[in-house]
């Protein structure tokens, strides 16, 4: 194998450098630490060569997983888009978004379902839907708000974020219950896909066109939201309530209102994100755990960070696709289904932060 | 009036310390333990009421032991030591599965087939030492980002566990069959005998854990639980206190994963300790209470017992329902109880034992 033979001495020349930069610093830090750092440093370079060579070999290929991968990561973004939201007004790390994701689905393919079932033509369906599943997603922010969040006000983090796993369970028993259980097509977007680049690659790339409006939506999404932070009132006053909550109320700003707000705002991005992958997967169960994807996608990131969302789900997405495919055939399949969080935890043993977020975390 | 101190006096420091004070609180729990070792055979033996039926034994007690004690584990690291974990399903399995290795033998290395009780506590210990390894982050992060490494752990062994086949011995399908339960001769097939065997389990790590956290170890836990710089600045070393945790929550959990694996089960596949196995154990370790014992107990047979409950109830009203209704009213009435119990009683059931136990010392008298 030609990557193996080009990985290992990279990887030894890591070891090398990051035992340098590690001697040469001469930073108090524990052995472990250092032996942690070396060692990740090793992987990395060794994996990172190891697909390097791949790439030279057949770059079309590479390109056409590396493309897929990164607006597959798009997907996770959205998620993500959601925790960082919820997080950073509130400081409540809310598991039970991927479960917001199903309940947005699950209303909007029913209620679509429902409609074009009485006649309705498609272009009157869509939006009547997508009305419809936006009023449940504000009914959801509405009772969590009053009946989980509010009680718990001043709770610390760890009670706040199991409420929320209490939260996902009754969002997803109630969502089943009436919408039904079962796995329901999401027609929105197209699905085909586009071939690039016909003449600089044998084969060409092939794009899925849904991956691709998934990433159009993403930077609308983004661009919407800044705005709506940077240029509303309510906006500004979100993020007066993510500095200092109680700063924020001495001022005047109503808080229950404004978490509703922040609630509501998840929730619809969650019904943004639940069209793109109910297209791509239809809408079922199984999105529960995608969604717990975008928890590694935010250690890389970073909580607080909107950009670091992007940037986490963009890594996380191509990432797991090139070691699918690349180290896949060495090791077995089914490499995506973990590599996320092993990804993560590397992370957090060099940059607890994440890539974007705010350096909050003191040394114990 | 009969549950009071009154009368009883402690001469000795070892009896100020001792672990049940009151003489009352010990004729209970000796009461309980001749009850469950030897008035449950009794009377299963005998076929009487309840206990006749093997459906008790089989698919309540036997889960509810083996679950108590995965519990307990968790409830060492979350409720005592303050590290909140999500990869407890993840321990489960390793136990269970490295348990079946060194049950059927691992003859690459040349090791023969080992009988099935060191099989099982070498489980366990394979499971502390792989929490040891996901304990390291700890000792930099904490909170919800540990939550998330320990995540890492648990999607990781479940691939493992389905792909290497290393670990199934090869097994076609992926799912294993336990060995022959053989204790120094008895083989353990009964029900009855399996509960036994389970009880013996639990009553003796339950006393393990509970002098654990009362002793030295457990009041370094609990210390950097409460406030680790603090801790730190008296004198306790995070890196030893953090890890030891670890160590003896994966011990406990993993050698529940292979009673659960070898007992209950006894033929599995990783699907048996996903993440909803991890969540399992972390709602009974709320519910119960965090950092309570009895806690662990009471959280596991409330959890175990809400679904059969469901179950069994609206058929005997004559309110049919379907299996799928059930199972996400189940998921209504667990997140919904969850909450509640967030809301009303942070502490959890251990809370209110403790309540009623103050109540009953007073009573009748309001004061």
């Amino acid at each position: 194998m030609s990557g193996l033979s080009f990985a290992i001495p990279g990887g030894i020349g890591a070891v090398l450098a990051g035992l340098m930069f590690v001697l040469l610093r001469g930073d108090r830090r524990s052995v472990v630490d250092t032996i942690v750092h070396v060692a990740l440093a090793a992987v990395t370079a060794v994996f990172l060569g190891y697909l390097a060579s791949r790439a030279i070999d057949n770059p079309g290929g590479f390109l056409e997983i590396l493309v897929g991968g990164l607006l597959s990561g798009v997907l996770y973004s959205l998620v993500a888009l959601g925790f960082v939201l919820i997080f950073k007004a509130s400081g409540v790390f809310n598991y039970a978004q991927g479960a917001m994701v199903l309940v947005a689905g699950l209303a909007l393919v029913r209620s679509l379902d429902y409609l074009t079932g009485l006649g309705v033509a498609n272009i009157v369906a869509i939006p009547l839907a997508i009305l419809f599943s936006g009023a449940v997603m504000a009914l959801c922010a509405f009772v969590i708000e009053k009946w989980v969040l509010r009680p718990l006000l001043n709770q610390d983090g760890l009670t706040l974020f199991m409420s929320t796993i209490g939260a996902t369970f009754v969002l997803e028993g109630l969502a089943q219950m009436v919408f039904g259980s079962g796995v329901y097509p999401l027609r929105l977007f197209p699905t085909d896909a586009w071939i690039l680049g016909e003449g600089m690659f044998p084969g060409g790339i092939l794009v899925n066109k849904l991956d691709v409006w998934g990433g159009l939506i993403a930077a609308i999404l983004v661009v919407a939201l800044a705005a709506f932070f940077q240029y509303t009132k309510t906006g500004r006053a979100l993020r007066a309530v993510a500095d200092d909550h109680a700063a924020a109320q001495s001022v005047g700003i109503p808080i229950s209102w404004i978490w509703f707000i922040v609630w509501l705002v998840a929730g619809i991005v969650a019904l943004v994100a639940a069209t793109v992958w109910g297209t791509k997967l239809g809408v079922q169960f199984s999105i529960v755990f995608l969604a717990l994807k975008a928890l590694p996608v935010l250690i890389i990131g970073g909580f607080t960070s909107v950009p670091g969302a992007i940037v986490g789900g963009l890594i996380v997405g191509a990432g797991e696709k090139l070691a699918e495919i690349y180290l896949g055939e060495l090791i077995g399949g089914g490499i995506e289904y973990w590599f996320a969080y092993v990804l993560a935890l590397a992370v957090l043993l060099v940059r607890p932060q994440g890539l974007y977020g705010e350096k909050i975390i003191e040394r114990i | 009036m009969l549950y009071r101190e009154t009368g009883q006096f402690k001469t000795t420091y070892s009896a100020d310390m001792a672990m049940l004070p009151l003489r009352q609180d010990r004729i209970a729990l000796g009461a309980l333990l001749v009850f469950a070792f030897v008035g449950i055979p009794l009377l299963a033996h005998f076929a009487v009421w309840p206990f006749g039926n093997e459906y008790l034994l089989r698919a309540i007690l036997l889960p509810f032991l083996i679950l108590s004690l995965a519990a307990i584990g968790v409830n060492i690291l979350i409720g005592y030591c303050g590290q909140i974990s999500l990869g407890s399903g993840a321990f489960m399995a390793i136990g269970a599965y490295m348990a079946y290795k060194f049950g059927t033998g691992m003859p690459e290395i040349g090791l023969p087939a080992l009988p099935v009780l060191p099989s099982i506590l070498l489980g366990g210990v394979c499971s502390a030492i792989v929490g040891v390894l996901f304990g390291i982050p700890s000792l930099r992060i904490k909170g919800l980002y540990l939550a998330v490494a320990t995540l890492a752990a648990q999607f990781f062994f479940d691939w493992l566990f389905l792909r290497v086949k290393w670990f199934t011995n090869y097994a076609p399908s992926g799912s294993v069959s336990a060995p022959e339960l053989n204790v120094f001769g008895w083989v353990v097939d009964e029900p009855i005998e399996r509960y036994l065997f389970c009880l013996a389990f639990v009553v003796f790590f339950a006393f393990v854990a509970k002098n654990l956290v009362r002793g030295a170890i457990g009041r370094q836990w609990m210390a950097i639980r409460d406030m680790d710089i603090a801790a730190e600045l008296m004198g306790i070393r995070p890196f030893f206190a953090k890890l030891s945790a670890f160590a003896v929550s994966s011990f406990m959990v993993g050698v529940a994963g292979a009673l659960w694996a070898f007992v209950y089960l006894g033929a599995w596949e990783p699907l048996a300790f996903s993440i909803d196995r991890s969540l399992q154990l972390l709602f009974m370790v709320i519910i119960g209470g965090l950092g309570s014992i009895l806690g662990s107990f009471l959280g596991a047979g409330f959890i175990l017992m809400v679904p059969i409950f469901l179950n069994v109830v609206p058929s005997e009203l004559g309110v049919p329902l379907s299996t799928e209704t059930i199972s996400h009213l189940e998921f209504i009435i667990f997140g919904s109880l969850i909450c509640f119990l967030l809301i009303k009683e942070p502490h959890g059931f251990a809370r209110l034992v403790s309540l009623a136990k103050e109540k009953l010392r007073l009573w009748p008298f309001p004061y």
